[in-house]
């Protein structure tokens, strides 16, 4: 059942891109950006976290979640040390994504050559 | 040479009509696919994960590092951007799509450096989602803590 909502709930906010795409001139990148907000927004309001636990990782795979889990970070953080935690605690909890993904680039771009 | 008003007309539907239109339909069911197949495998990982004993809230980010390191090497190997091919969004907006559109270019323009070339690429679609990301994240929170708390 779990996967089952992961692979519904994944796939329909990818739909939900896809024609975001298909029906306005903007391009993936400007799609993802919106998207990524869009979660920020939906999380600060709550609506995201509920997803979350129905969906699991149909809900924290896309690109959305990673603003909710920005926007996450910054409100646990700003619970525990006040108004620097809000500012502190998006990166905090998003780093070790984002460390793996510089780093993997980094080293991937070095090992790999560019296709024709 | 401008033709009658009529004639831009007739040649304004021509063009229309013989434009490409998006295949709505075929990309939604393929974005579906797709988006639902990266999160399958993601649901897989983080189950694999809690096994090891985290609680699902604690193993959403290592899940999430994970598949950036696979979309990472999918993308090394020329699988990802294949894939993307037919998947479009479903491609991209999964976190492995982040991966891709990091590695992506940073491939794309190792020839010219690794400062410039190769590092600061990195950042060419990562970049502003990062900071449209923090931007938002930090206004939307700080609206939420002042006006009903965190």
């Amino acid at each position: 059942m779990d996967f089952l909502l992961a692979f519904i709930i994944g796939g329909l906010i990818c739909v939900a891109a896809q024609i975001t795409l298909d029906a306005t001139p903007l391009t993936p990148a400007h799609v993802m950006v919106l998207f990524v907000s869009l979660g920020a927004i939906a999380s600060a309001l709550g609506l995201y976290q509920p997803l979350v636990e129905l969906a699991g990782a149909g809900a924290t795979i896309p690109l959305p979640s990673f603003g909710h889990a920005l926007v996450q970070g910054m409100l646990e953080e700003f619970k525990l040390s006040g108004w620097l935690g809000l500012i502190s605690g998006g990166l905090k909890a998003t780093s070790l994504a984002l460390t793996v993904a510089i780093i993997m680039g980094f080293l991937t771009a070095l090992v790999f050559n560019p296709r024709d | 040479m401008l033709g009658t008003q009529k004639e831009q007309e007739l040649y304004r539907r021509m063009v229309q009509r013989h434009a490409p239109r998006p295949k709505y339909l075929r990309n939604a069911v393929l974005a579906f696919l797709g988006g639902g197949a990266v999160s399958l495998v993601g649901q897989a990982v983080m189950t694999g994960i809690v096994s090891l004993g985290m609680t699902p809230k604690d193993a959403a980010i290592p899940t999430a590092a994970v598949m950036v390191f696979i979309g990472a090497l999918l993308t090394g190997w020329g699988i990802y951007d294949e894939f993307g091919r037919y998947a479009g969004m479903g491609a991209a907006l999964p976190i492995t799509g982040f991966a891709n559109s990091i590695v992506s270019p940073s491939l794309e323009f190792k020839r010219e450096g690794y400062v410039l070339g190769m590092s600061a690429k990195m950042f060419s679609v990562a970049g502003p989602v990062i900071v449209y990301g923090l931007v938002t994240a930090f206004f939307a929170s700080l609206v939420r803590v002042l006006l009903v708390g965190p």
